[in-house]
């Protein structure tokens, strides 16, 4: 197996504190290879987004090391953080989230806006990729959830990152666009070498995914075997 | 910029309604603008075209009435005279009348009494300048707007006194909102005395006179002021003695403060509102990794657009209307300089209350971009 492109050693996360602290991540360990994808299922309220957040830089885990390409995100400043997300992590989110002013194509020019990136993809043909080319020039409004999905996918790895972070990307879509936009992220994900963390309710695509780790009470099951 | 245009023509018609209030600020801004200038204008035009340096009124005359309650010996003006500095000194009178020409035209003068050898003496535009006949005046070209023109004879209510109007000056020559007339000393002192035709004159009317003009660079006030018992004040200052200059200007400029506070306010709660709304984009751009300094970056272009655009078109149709009320007899004048300053502090406060605004949303947690549960 190649070096893991993000790694997370006993990571703990507590919300709160004193009596009224909730546990949502409890000791997870998870290592997640280039070219990897990996589901997380659970119930509500497992720690499955938390999970996400702590691998994003989003937030600092209450204990644990968290390691991207080799950097150590413990002790990291807050600019060096925004970096590291703008540079290295994409993110995918439930409900696509997309910027409603900008059209399809400008969607996947944004990102490059915020920094210099070291080998942008090119978003025309990343859209054509993600098989969006014929809606460039549509809003948010305009477009269907699946592809409105297709289009955050896209936008999340217009900067070539090399950890892609994806919650509930299929929960406001149907069985077949279901199973078309995890294709598409799967496909993406081996081809570019991303390491990808998928969080999902939805047990009909899990065979698109390397490993499925169930979460529960913040607590990180041994991958079940697909 | 990338995002800042494309927000601004996605959300256009807001971007044009909070436009045209800024407009309608600019707008009400240049009036106010042209509307100061002109009662400056109004009230001591006829001061600001005089050559006098300063004006020597009774001893502690209050400050705000001076042209008013002056009275003083006009051997005065033979100290003033002697002062260091002084080119000239001579005296002058000031005095508001009510007026009625030979054709019934009511009009109200500021009666400036001069001696026609002074450096005070009018250079009068049309018809005949002061010859030295005692009910000779001249007036203010502004005159002409309430019909009178030369060859009239008004009548003093307050007197009886008939005035022949022999010479019209160049410019507008106003003060206290009404028409100069310039007119011999003596004349003024009569009307001034009250004296009525036929009535026994005392001597000591035909002493006193407002105040010692000056004339000279390097005056020092305070010497003369002591050695001839007067309170002195500079032209400019005297502008506040003119009657409502002082309570004018003030309230004008109050209503510009004010103007500014609202337009900054306006684009302030605007610029908030906007934001609010934009919340979950702004979570979601920085969970991708934008910096707040783009973010807020990002806004401060939009609103510097906004008020520019707004700006520049509410200043255009300003002008325009202030051209046409221009025309009209109202006190107005429209100068480059205020209405440039006064743009400039309408854009700049509305860009600090832009930026205010958005420095304080940006800051919200990219965290809530992750999962529709939070
Ligand atoms: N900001 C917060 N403050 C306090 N508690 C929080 C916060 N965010 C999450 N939690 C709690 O942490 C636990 C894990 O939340 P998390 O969102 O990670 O669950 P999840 O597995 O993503 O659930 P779902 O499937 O509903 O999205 C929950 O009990 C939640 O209430
Ligand atoms: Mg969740």
């Amino acid at each position: 197996m190649t070096e893991p492109a993000l790694v997370l050693e006993e990571v703990s996360l507590v919300h709160g504190d004193g009596d009224e602290s909730i546990t949502a991540l409890d000791h997870v360990d998870l290592a997640v290879a280039p070219g990897e994808v990996v589901a997380i299922v659970g119930p509500s309220g497992a720690g499955k987004s938390s999970l996400l957040a702590v691998a994003g830089a989003l937030i600092a885990p209450t204990s644990g090391a968290v390691t991207l390409g080799g950097t150590a995100l413990a002790g990291l400043n807050r600019a060096r953080l925004t970096e590291l997300r703008r540079t290295r992590i994409g993110f995918v989110f439930q409900t696509s989230n997309l910027i409603p002013a900008l059209t399809a194509i400008d969607q996947l020019r944004l990102p490059l806006t915020f920094g210099k990136a070291e080998a942008p993809r090119d978003p025309q043909e990343l859209l054509e990729a993600v098989g969006m080319a014929h809606k460039a020039k549509r809003r948010p409004d305009q477009l269907s959830g699946g592809e409105r999905q297709r289009i955050g996918i896209a936008r999340a790895l217009v900067t070539r990152p090399s950890v892609l972070l994806v919650d509930e990307p299929t929960a406001a879509l149907d069985r077949q666009r279901s199973q078309d936009v995890v294709a598409l992220l799967a496909r993406e994900t081996r081809a570019h070498g991303v390491a990808t963390i998928m969080v999902t309710h939805d047990h009909d695509v899990l065979h698109h995914c390397d490993r499925v780790h169930e979460m529960i009470d913040g607590k990180l099951g041994v991958p079940a075997p697909r | 910029m990338f995002l800042a245009l494309r927000e601004i023509a996605f959300a256009r018609g807001r971007f044009a309604l909070m436009g045209s209030v800024v407009a309608l600020i600019a707008i009400l801004m240049v009036l106010l603008s042209g509307l100061s200038v002109g009662l400056v204008n109004d009230g001591v035009s006829g001061l600001q075209r005089m050559s006098a340096t300063s004006f020597a009124f009774q001893k502690d005359v209050s400050k705000d009435a001076a042209f008013s309650r002056s009275l003083i010996d006009r051997e005065a003006v033979d100290v003033w005279a002697r002062q260091d500095g002084v080119e000239e000194a001579a005296p002058f009178g000031n005095a508001l009348v009510n007026g009625k020409t030979d054709h019934d035209v009511a009009i109200d003068l500021a009666l400036f009494g001069i001696e026609l050898d002074s450096f005070l003496a009018p250079r009068v535009a049309e018809g005949a300048g002061l010859s030295g006949a005692p009910d000779e005046v001249v007036l203010s070209a502004t005159a002409a707007e309430e019909g009178v023109k030369v060859g009239d004879v008004i009548t003093v209510e307050q007197t009886g006194a008939q005035l022949r109007v022999v010479g019209v000056l160049a410019d507008q020559h106003t003060f206290g909102h009404v028409d100069v007339g310039y007119l011999p000393l003596r004349t003024w002192q009569e009307i001034r005395a009250g004296v009525r035709e036929g009535d026994q004159v005392p001597d000591r009317v035909y002493r006193e006179i407002t105040a010692v003009a000056v004339l000279g660079e390097d005056v020092d006030l305070a010497a003369g002021d002591k050695a001839a018992g007067t309170t002195s004040m500079t032209t400019k200052q005297s502008y506040g003695a003119s009657p409502g200059y002082t309570a004018e200007t003030s309230t004008l400029q109050l209503i510009q403060v004010f103007l500014y506070a609202i337009s900054a306010l306006v684009v302030g709660a605007f610029f908030t509102v906007l934001t609010i709304q934009r919340r979950p984009e702004i979570s979601v751009m920085r969970a991708m990794g934008a910096k707040t300094a783009y973010l807020v970056r990002d806004s401060i272009v939009q609103s510097l657009i906004l008020l520019a655009l707004a700006a520049a078109v509410g200043v255009g149709i300003g002008l325009a209307l202030g051209a046409v009320i221009g025309s009209t007899p109202m006190p107005f004048a429209l100068e480059a300089g205020p209405i440039a300053v006064a743009t400039a502090f309408l854009v700049a406060l509305g860009l600090v209350g832009a930026t205010v605004a958005v420095v304080r949303i940006v800051r919200v947690d990219p965290l809530t971009a992750l999962g529709g549960n939070r």
